[in-house]
């Protein structure tokens, strides 16, 4: 069974239908890219998958777990959504960095929230107990929020080595570039952990030099075996990096298939347009 | 009446004029902020009434906000602010209670709305890619609001409630028109003994209060410039 199903996804703004029906699967360690024209829903896409947007109908299943169904979409409550959607990570086409943290809090600040919420439904239990009991047991909770902190710090410090930043984790976003600043949104996704890492064209806002830093990090990913959905207008990354590609067109997903299939031999007239165009363009 | 008399008779009003900024500021920020999510609800009659309460507090002057708070309760045949001064009066011997708290309100909900409406700038100046960057990393709307959206709203808005906030040390004295013995009526109450300077020295107080509310709030400033937008 694939990791990721996605059937029937469909989504419309007001009258305009931006997602006729998109359905992929994706298996554990590939790497899907999606390509497609300006508009084409590439983006609406990530972010019913996100749940930044609740597609109109459709069905996602992650690892076996319903993460989207059309026709429950009116009964799932925010709580659920909440944990649903940290099966998956998303960066940016704009970083979205929290300027007012420096780079190593803006990696730990999600994670610390959620230690500290599991920590508070312990205390909770503790709380019944009496006594000498109920003192011990504070004393080794505290000990272990001291812990679980300390733990989610060093492992920040790991991730922000790995993509290249171990020097700057007291800078804050605005004394970073670009690259830099894309660089700790995948580390501030990837400490959480998801299953699929979704990049919303990463190297978009970021000067051409600069775009060859972020291509390089999800690269690495790749080779750690992680699974990603990536759209990007990098057509040469795309080649090398994806498994999978997706071809985007008006809504529907025009032509899928292998990097080879879609970058050499396209068959849907309109996938070798674009493509045409994009060499224009790109290379 | 030599210098340091009259300054300690001044000081007396200047006393009223500090307690009624400083309540008036902890009543009204908190409350400002609170009318500001009104203003911004997304249900729909909420958010519509919060705007006229606005509007009209913000449209028309504080020295008839003041009047109206006063006297209408009188029409219904219920003085309550008179009451709350007879009663201090009797049972603690302070005067003017009822008048004060009746100015105390006016300027609450004077300046709630006009802080409300700073508020409401500063939220929604926040990029929506803010709110979305903490939506996918699983925090609470509570959490998204008080550890992202707060701590940047705060940075925005510390120039514009800054210039509310000296204003405010200034419209204090549109308490003297229901007779709270503030800083300029009792400067006023010297002119019977024929003193007009005092008047003019009463501006010293709000020149020095002013002053050192405009260093603190460079101060403000200047520690939360550690970081752009
Ligand atoms: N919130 C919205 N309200 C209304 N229309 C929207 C909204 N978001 C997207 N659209 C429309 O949906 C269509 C698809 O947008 P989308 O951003 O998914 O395209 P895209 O493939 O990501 O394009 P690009 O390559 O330019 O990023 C566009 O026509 C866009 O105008
Ligand atoms: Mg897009």
């Amino acid at each position: 069974m694939a990791l990721l199903e996605v059937t029937g996804i469909t989504k419309k703004f007001g009258e305009t239908e931006v997602l006729k029906g998109i359905n992929f699967e994706l298996d554990k360690g590939e790497v899907l890219t999606i390509i497609g024209s300006s508009g084409s829903g590439k983006t609406t896409l990530l972010r019913c998958l996100n749940y930044l947007e609740t597609a109109d109908t459709g069905k996602v299943v992650l690892d076996g777990e319903i993460i989207f169904d059309g026709n429950e979409k009116g009964k799932i409550k925010a709580e659920e959504i909440r944990r649903k959607r940290l099966n998956l990570g998303l960066v940016f086409q704009s970083f979205n960095l929290f300027p007012h943290y420096n780079v190593l809090k803006n990696v730990t600040v999600a994670p610390t929230m959620h230690a500290k919420e599991k920590l508070k439904e312990q205390k909770k239990s503790i709380s019944r107990l009496k006594g000498e009991q109920k003192k011990k047991a504070k004393e080794e909770l505290k000990k272990r929020k001291e812990e679980i902190l300390s733990g989610i710090e060093k492992e920040a410090k790991e991730v922000l080595v790995r993509v290249g930043l171990g020097d700057k984790l007291l800078s804050y976003p605005c004394e970073l570039s670009g690259g830099q600043q894309q660089r700790v949104a995948i580390a501030r996704a990837l400490i959480l952990k998801p299953k699929i890492l979704c990049f919303d064209e990463p190297t978009s806002a970021l000067d051409p030099e600069l775009t060859g830093e972020v291509l390089r990090v999800i690269r690495e990913l790749k080779n750690d075996g992680r699974t990603m959905i990536i759209v990007t207008h990098e057509m040469g990354f795309a080649k090398s990096v994806s498994d999978k590609v997706i071809f985007m067109s008006e809504g529907v997903v025009a032509e899928e298939g292998t990097p080879r299939k879609i970058f050499d031999n396209p068959e849907n007239p309109v996938t070798k347009a674009f493509l045409a165009s994009a060499k224009d363009s790109d290379f | 009446m030599d210098f340091l008399q009259v300054t300690l008779y001044l000081l007396d009003g200047f006393k009223l004029t500090c307690l009624l900024f400083a309540l008036t500021l902890i009543i009204s920020l908190p409350l400002g902020l609170l009318i500001s999510f009104c203003t911004m609800s997304k249900i729909k009659p909420v958010s519509y009434v919060a705007r006229v309460i606005v509007w009209i507090v913000r449209g028309v002057p504080l020295m008839l906000q003041i009047f109206i708070i006063y006297y209408v309760p009188g029409f219904f045949d219920f003085n309550i602010f008179a009451k709350v001064d007879n009663f201090f009066f009797l049972n603690t011997g302070m005067k003017d209670m009822g008048r004060f708290i009746a100015v105390l309100i006016a300027f609450s909900v004077n300046y709630a709305c006009y802080f409300s409406e700073i508020f409401r700038g500063g939220i929604q100046s926040i990029p929506v890619g803010q709110y979305e960057a903490c939506a996918v990393l699983g925090m609470k709307r509570r959490q998204t609001f008080i550890h992202i959206i707060l701590p940047q709203v705060i940075k925005r808005i510390v120039p514009p409630t800054s210039n509310e906030v000296i204003t405010l040390v200034k419209d204090t004295a549109l308490s003297r028109v229901i007779l709270v013995s503030e800083l300029i009526m009792q400067a006023e109450k010297l002119m019977a003994s024929a003193l007009i300077w005092p008047l003019f020295y009463s501006g010293v107080f709000y020149l020095v209060f002013v002053g050192i509310l405009t260093l603190l709030f460079n101060y403000i400033e200047k520690k939360l410039s550690y970081y752009k937008v």
